[in-house]
């Protein structure tokens, strides 16, 4: 069991790392947006798939990031790459303000709320807020991003910057998964009652879960920007977050794999139905029925967390 | 003082629209706890039914009063058919899944209809005749508030109180609230639920439906992506009313387009949404299961 899932892993691996130079400049073009959605699924799959916070106003905070990113680097030079840490810091803290207040909501009010920061974060770009963001027509003259002196300018480029940080990410979000906070954090998506009544601060997690799932989204809004050199706001729509919702549930709440998988179906369908010509979104809208009726919990779910007895550390947890 | 009435008549005719909007989300979701993202675009498609009838010949031969009946009539049966084929087909073999699952069935939906209305109808918007209702204005106090406007209002509250009545004092709709309140009581009360939820399916599209045609009198034109506008202001009035309550979803609605109305007029009109989203954010602040929701013990 052990040996095939490293099997198909290193498969799946090694599949991405060749398929570049089997592919034309569209496609991996294609690839390269599937990656930039895989990066926001799996940073949205910490709020809604393990800390179970209904959100479908993600966009919000990959605004905040891309536009943080453009107006940084458009206006003092400063190189793409080095402002990451920054997207995700004001994304972070963009989210903190906003949840801070409302993280206490029941499920279906705090959907609402987060609809209702992206509808705010939109308009308020739209209408060139503080006079620094450029309005309708968004910013433009972003620079490239250059990583040890070389400039990454093609799309094949890209597809290595874009899907070397998703492979990070994988990485990182499955050590989390495994961390003190994610044993927390499943504990209060199975239970919040018995979460709270074992010690667990359920509104500290969930908030924790919040802000990091926010940064994470903040600096997949800076590769964004970087990788299309302008944005405007109508990239940042109420469409874009039931996107990376639907990619979340549709692959499977709280599942890396599934989430990746969920990424690939979700934005490469439509380029499948292309073929359909303008019925193209009405097959997508079909589609996202019959795939949740016939896979409910979604494509790949996480599965139940197991602990082997005799592996625990002795002496705690007892009964 | 002039502008301050007419923004908040026009704010009140607006409400109704939302009201009876809100009214479809808050239905089902007090049955089923499942919010109905398709809902807005039910919405849409009553409004361009209601076009089709409006300039066909079907209603050209009967008189002012016997056309409208009519008219109302099949645009609310016809929507309250696609309510419960949706609910059929998307909905119900997801009753026992996550409800997360439903959610993303439910958005699906509605980039289905909105699509199919597209196809339908083309992307260009459309413009519904301008000599239906005859241009006047009628004073009071002093003021000219057009015709159309007091119509409308006229009509959703007319419609408002025919289900709050039909929810209150009627057998049916005992059985509905009963069922919103614990559906397994309400099943071992005799009650069949799955009824219940056809009818939730028939009622609340057929509001939004009605609601359709209000927009397209109110203001002339329609196009194919206000579901989603007007949806979303919508599930906002539920939800500042409390999800799941009929009166506050009312409430919400009539409440929101004052809100919505007066931003505009007083604060800005850029802002004018930003405006409503924040008054939203603002009351859950301070009651976090809206004006008229109640406390829900969490389960323990």
């Amino acid at each position: 069991m052990k040996n095939r899932r490293t099997v198909v892993f290193a498969g799946c691996v090694a599949v991405l790392g060749l398929a570049p130079l089997f592919l034309d400049a569209y496609w991996t073009d294609v690839l390269n947006n599937i990656g930039i959605y895989a990066i926001l699924a799996l940073s949205l799959n910490l709020i809604v798939g393990h800390a179970g916070l209904f959100n479908l106003g993600h966009a919000a905070f990959y605004a905040v990031g891309a536009y943080t990113a453009a107006i940084l680097n458009t206006t003092y030079h400063i190189p793409v790459l080095s402002l990451l840490p920054v997207c995700g810091f004001t994304a972070g803290l963009f989210a903190l303000v906003v949840a801070r207040p409302i993280i206490r909501l029941r499920g279906d009010y705090l959907c609402i709320v987060t609809i209702g920061v992206g509808e705010i974060v939109r308009i308020a770009l739209i209408n060139n807020l503080f006079g620094i963001t450029g309005g309708a027509n968004g910013i433009f003259g972003i620079s490239r991003p250059s990583l040890f002196g070389c400039v990454i300018r093609s799309p094949k480029q890209f597809y290595y910057f874009i899907w070397i940080f998703v492979g990070v990410t994988v990485i990182l979000f499955h050590l989390l998964e495994y961390s003190r906070v994610g044993r927390a954090l499943n504990y209060l998506r199975e239970d919040e009652v018995a979460a709270e009544g074992s010690g667990i601060n359920t509104a500290h997690y969930k908030l924790t879960a919040f802000v990091l799932g926010a940064a994470w989204a903040g600096m997949a809004g800076n590769i964004y920007a970087a990788k299309m050199s302008i944005i405007s706001p109508e990239s940042f729509t109420f469409w874009e977050s039931v996107l990376i919702f639907a990619i979340v549930i549709l692959g499977g709440s709280g599942s890396i794999p599934g989430v990746l998988l969920g990424a690939f179906l979700v934005i490469g369908l439509p380029e499948v139905f292309r073929q359909f010509g303008s019925a193209r979104m009405l097959m997508f809208g079909a589609a996202m029925i019959v795939m949740m009726i016939f896979r409910p919990q979604g494509l790949l779910p996480a599965r139940r967390r197991a602990y082997r007895l005799d592996r625990l550390p002795s002496g705690r947890g007892g009964a | 003082m002039e502008l301050f009435a007419q923004q908040f008549t026009n704010g009140l005719a607006v409400g109704g629209i939302y009201a009876l909007i809100a009214l479809g989300y808050t239905m089902v979701y007090g049955v089923l706890k499942l919010i109905n993202f398709a809902h807005g675009d039910l919405f849409t498609l009553g409004a361009y039914l209601g076009l089709t009838l409006v300039t066909s010949w079907l209603l050209s031969g009967l008189g002012p009063l016997w056309g409208t009946v009519l008219l109302v009539v099949m645009v609310m049966g016809m929507i309250a058919a696609v309510g419960v084929l949706l609910d059929r087909v998307a909905y119900r073999p997801l009753r026992e899944s996550p409800r997360l699952s439903a959610v993303v069935s439910a958005l699906g939906a509605s980039i289905f209809l909105q699509n199919a209305v597209m196809l339908i109808y083309g992307a260009r918007q459309q413009v519904y005749p301008p000599n239906i209702l005859p241009k006047l204005a009628l004073s009071f106090l002093g003021l000219q508030i057009p015709l159309v406007r007091i119509i409308v209002l006229c009509a959703s509250l007319a419609m408002m109180g025919i289900l709050y009545f039909f929810v209150q004092k009627t057998r049916i709709g005992t059985a509905i609230r009963a069922a919103a309140i614990d559906q397994g009581a309400a099943r071992l009360m005799g009650i069949d639920v799955n009824r219940i939820i056809l009818m939730v399916f028939m009622i609340g599209p057929a509001m939004g439906g009605a609601a359709g045609l209000l927009v397209g009198l109110y203001y002339g034109q329609i196009n194919f992506t206000m579901g989603w506008t007007y949806g979303l202001k919508a599930f906002t009035a539920a939800i500042l009313g409390g999800i799941g309550n009929i009166p506050g979803a009312m409430m919400g609605g009539l409440l929101l387009g004052v809100i919505e109305s007066l931003g505009a007029a007083y604060i800005s009109l850029a802002y004018k949404d930003a405006i409503t989203f924040l008054v939203l954010i603002m009351i859950l602040i301070f009651r976090p299961t809206g004006l008229l929701g109640e406390r829900v013990a969490e389960k323990v």
